[in-house]
């Protein structure tokens, strides 16, 4: 065991790493590449064992992870953004065959217009498709998560693809102290693969994901695919409470973080959820009663944690980095639907932040803390709220005449 | 918590800078945040890097905005305003500029509010893009001005971070830190924590509600050609391509079409470059048959140049 200095991506390396992974199909894109270079490197020096095979397209990654999952070995593979919208198809389909293993997402804004800085929508595209996700706010998470996927994916009553997300730049390319486990430790929580009747083989042939004609029989498949996610709920209690046993590290489906006596919370996934912390504290120390809760199972959703937690609060601001074109947050619309019918249920306020990679101030959680108040003293929620300010306007102004919008304003264009 | 940004050029070493000043306090006993800040440009592009050091865990994250000390490994950046050098200094803030001017000189022009130091530039590189220790020596006067951190853990710090570069290159490099930091030693702590942000008392967001607007406007297009244009990626160059028209044979169609951002304009078999734009990749001069361009650093060129 050691306390290093590690990127994102050179914690979920280690992850793969000290997995003792037998299979990476890879593919580069930004801000990703770190984490296939170091495994890359690792293998080609020795230092680890497996193989990493580079393929034509973030498709065929995907395709080739399901079906080298589907004779019993340990697979992982990561992406980011584009790419992984771009293998979206496979990653429903390898979903449906039931395989286990571990695709890490290096989180960035989609296109269009595109960009190279984190919000959720990539991995939030994937929330449907059978991965289980778990969504971090550090370095030491990253590679923690990545141990605790492996033993979810391979669970027997879960046995799915789970998916481990992670922010570029607020991440990626962020270095914090981590403590990087000794291989020994990491056998004893994450033995060897035992694949059981995962054995796709030459010579021993089976039909994998057959086509069914009626909806009847897919019915059955579906509905299957979506009780092992829920079964996933159990399954992830238990291997984080081992973790935590072994490790030392807490790693809850839900995050709370000074929600005891909260009368407000703020409740948001991944990195920027550790700002909303710092911004907690801030608020403590001017003597509000505020907390932080934070969903790392995003799917399946602990709707029941989530729960336990917010009923009884006054107010909360959930905080979605990502939106749902005519619709808005997807965070708050999943926490108002499992919300919905209990007595004594807290008011949501809506805000939308963080597109793009652009920053939450301090000041902006205080001011979200103070709109919450005032909702929950008036029992209404104001309309949903863009964090964008007069002079991000003003920037905008200027970029559109440089982009001759005025052009087309007039009607010339 | 201490809060540090680093402004340099890419590939002058502000990633290896924040990393070995991140190493050398994390083996001090800080918690530790280190990251370059990329984005899609090249070396010679304006890039910072920034280290938060606490005793406690760290929260924070991504940009600095209130940093307590500003680095600045090449002065030719102060004025480029993409490169957002002197953004949220204050009187509690110490602005370290790598410099062969007097800080005297500077707290003249930039009429900051910061404390001005120089860390005066110990060789003249013809390349900026290419001052050789430049990182480190930018990390070891850092460190010094923090005060929390000995010359010892600086020198570990710097062995783990250039460790695999051979020893020879950490020898050099750490000769030049070390010397760097001694040159501090007179003004050696003088960077302070900065304040927490205060809930009690802050200046609430200017926060607008956004409203439609069509997508003649609000689309992401560019409604015309060449805007790129006002993107004065001159100021990327380090080295400056210059025509020698005696020895010019006039082969224009060699350097204008060889050079990747169309810089070299040709008018009636006159080769000419646009300064605004050459971002000194120096291809033309590779090409150009009669050895007719020559490149000259920067610094010497500006010196030479006819005041307009
Ligand atoms: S390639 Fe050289 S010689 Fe030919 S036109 Fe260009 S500068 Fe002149
Ligand atoms: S150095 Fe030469 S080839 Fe390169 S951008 Fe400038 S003019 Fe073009």
């Amino acid at each position: 065991m050691s306390r290093v200095l590690l990127t994102g991506n050179g914690a979920a390396a280690w992850g793969a790493r000290l997995a003792r992974v037998d299979y990476v199909p890879a593919f580069p894109i930004t801000p990703q590449t770190e984490i296939i270079e170091s495994l890359a490197s690792w293998i080609d020096g020795g230092e680890m064992r497996g193989r990493l095979v580079t393929l034509e397209s973030e498709h065929s990654m995907l395709t080739a992870a399901g079906a080298a999952a589907a004779t019993g070995v340990r697979v992982f593979s990561a992406t980011s953004s584009q790419g992984l919208l771009y293998a979206m198809e496979m990653l429903y389909t390898v979903a449906g065959w039931r395989t286990p293993f571990v695709l890490v997402n290096v989180s960035r804004g989609l296109s269009a217009p595109i960009t190279l800085e984190p919000d959720h929508n990539d991995v939030l595209a994937a929330r449907d498709s059978g991965f289980l996700q778990i969504h971090c706010a550090d370095c030491q998470e990253v590679l923690d998560s990545v141990l605790i996927a492996y033993r979810l994916a391979e669970d027997s009553r879960v046995r799915q693809p789970v998916l481990v997300n992670l922010d570029g730049f607020y991440l990626s390319f962020t270095r914090e102290p981590v403590t990087v486990p000794g291989p020994d430790e990491v056998d004893d929580f994450l033995p060897a693969f035992d694949a059981e009747s995962i054995a796709f083989r030459a010579s021993a042939p089976e039909s994998q994901a057959v086509a069914v004609l009626g909806g009847g029989p897919y019915s059955y498949f579906r509905y299957e695919t979506h009780l092992a996610l829920l079964n996933g709920l159990t399954v992830y209690d238990e291997v984080a409470a081992d973790f935590a046993e072994r490790f030392g590290r807490a790693h809850p489906a839900v995050e709370a973080y000074r929600c005891d006596d909260a009368e407000i919370v703020l409740l948001m996934m991944g990195s920027f959820a550790t700002k909303a912390r710092a911004a907690v504290d801030n608020l403590r120390d001017a003597g509000q009663r505020v907390g932080l809760l934070r969903p790392r199972l995003l799917r399946p959703f602990p709707a029941h944690s989530l729960v336990a937690q917010l009923v009884g609060k006054r107010g909360v601001a959930v905080i979605d980095q990502n939106i749902s074109m005519g619709k808005g947050g997807v965070l708050h619309a999943e926490v108002a639907s499992v919300l919905y019918g209990h007595k004594d249920a807290p008011l949501l306020v809506s805000f939308v932040g963080g597109l793009g990679g652009r920053d939450i101030s301090p000041e902006e959680f205080f001011e979200m803390v103070k709109v919450v108040a005032a909702a929950a003293q008036r029992g209404e929620a104001p309309p949903p709220r863009l964090l964008y300010t007069e002079d991000e306007l003003r920037e905008i102004r200027k970029l559109q005449t440089l982009a001759h919008v005025e052009r087309n304003s007039l009607g010339e264009g | 918590m201490y809060r540090i940004r680093f402004h340099g050029r890419g590939g002058q070493g502000m990633k290896t800078a924040s990393r070995i000043l991140g190493s050398a306090l994390f083996a001090e006993g800080f918690e530790v945040q280190d990251a370059p800040r990329y984005g899609a440009e090249r070396r010679g592009a304006p890039i910072f890097a920034y280290v938060r050091a606490d005793r406690r865990p760290i929260n924070e994250r991504g940009i600095i905005r209130r940093p307590d000390l500003v680095v600045v490994a090449d002065d030719t950046l102060i004025p480029v305003p993409a490169a957002g050098v002197l953004a949220g200094l204050d009187a509690y803030s110490v602005l370290l500029i790598h410099s062969h001017e007097s800080a005297d000189t500077w707290r003249r022009r930039l009429n900051t509010p910061a404390r001005v130091l120089v860390l005066p530039l110990i060789e003249e590189s013809a390349d900026r893009a290419d001052l050789p220790y430049v990182g480190a020596v930018c990390a070891g006067a850092a460190a010094c001005l923090l005060g929390v951190i000995s010359e010892d853990a600086l020198a570990t710090a710097l062995r783990d971070e250039l460790g695999p570069l051979g020893e020879a290159v950490v020898q050099r490099n750490l000769d030049k830190a070390l010397a760097a930091y001694r040159q501090m030693v007179e003004v050696c702590g003088v960077v302070t924590e900065g304040r927490e942000a205060n809930a009690a008392d802050y200046t609430p967001p200017e926060w607008i509600s956004l409203a439609f607007e069509g997508a003649n406007v609000s689309a992401p297009v560019i409604h015309a050609g060449l805007t790129s244009s006002a993107v004065k990626t001159g100021l990327w160059r380090t080295l400056r391509p210059v025509i020698d028209y005696d020895r010019c044979g006039r082969c224009w169609w060699v350097c204008s079409s060889l050079c990747p951002d169309g810089a070299i304009q040709v008018e009636e078999g006159r080769p000419t470059i646009d300064y605004d734009h050459c971002k000194g990749c120096l291809v033309c001069v590779a090409v150009c048959p009669p050895h007719a361009i020559e490149a000259q650093p920067e610094r010497t060129a500006e010196s030479l140049e006819t005041p307009k």
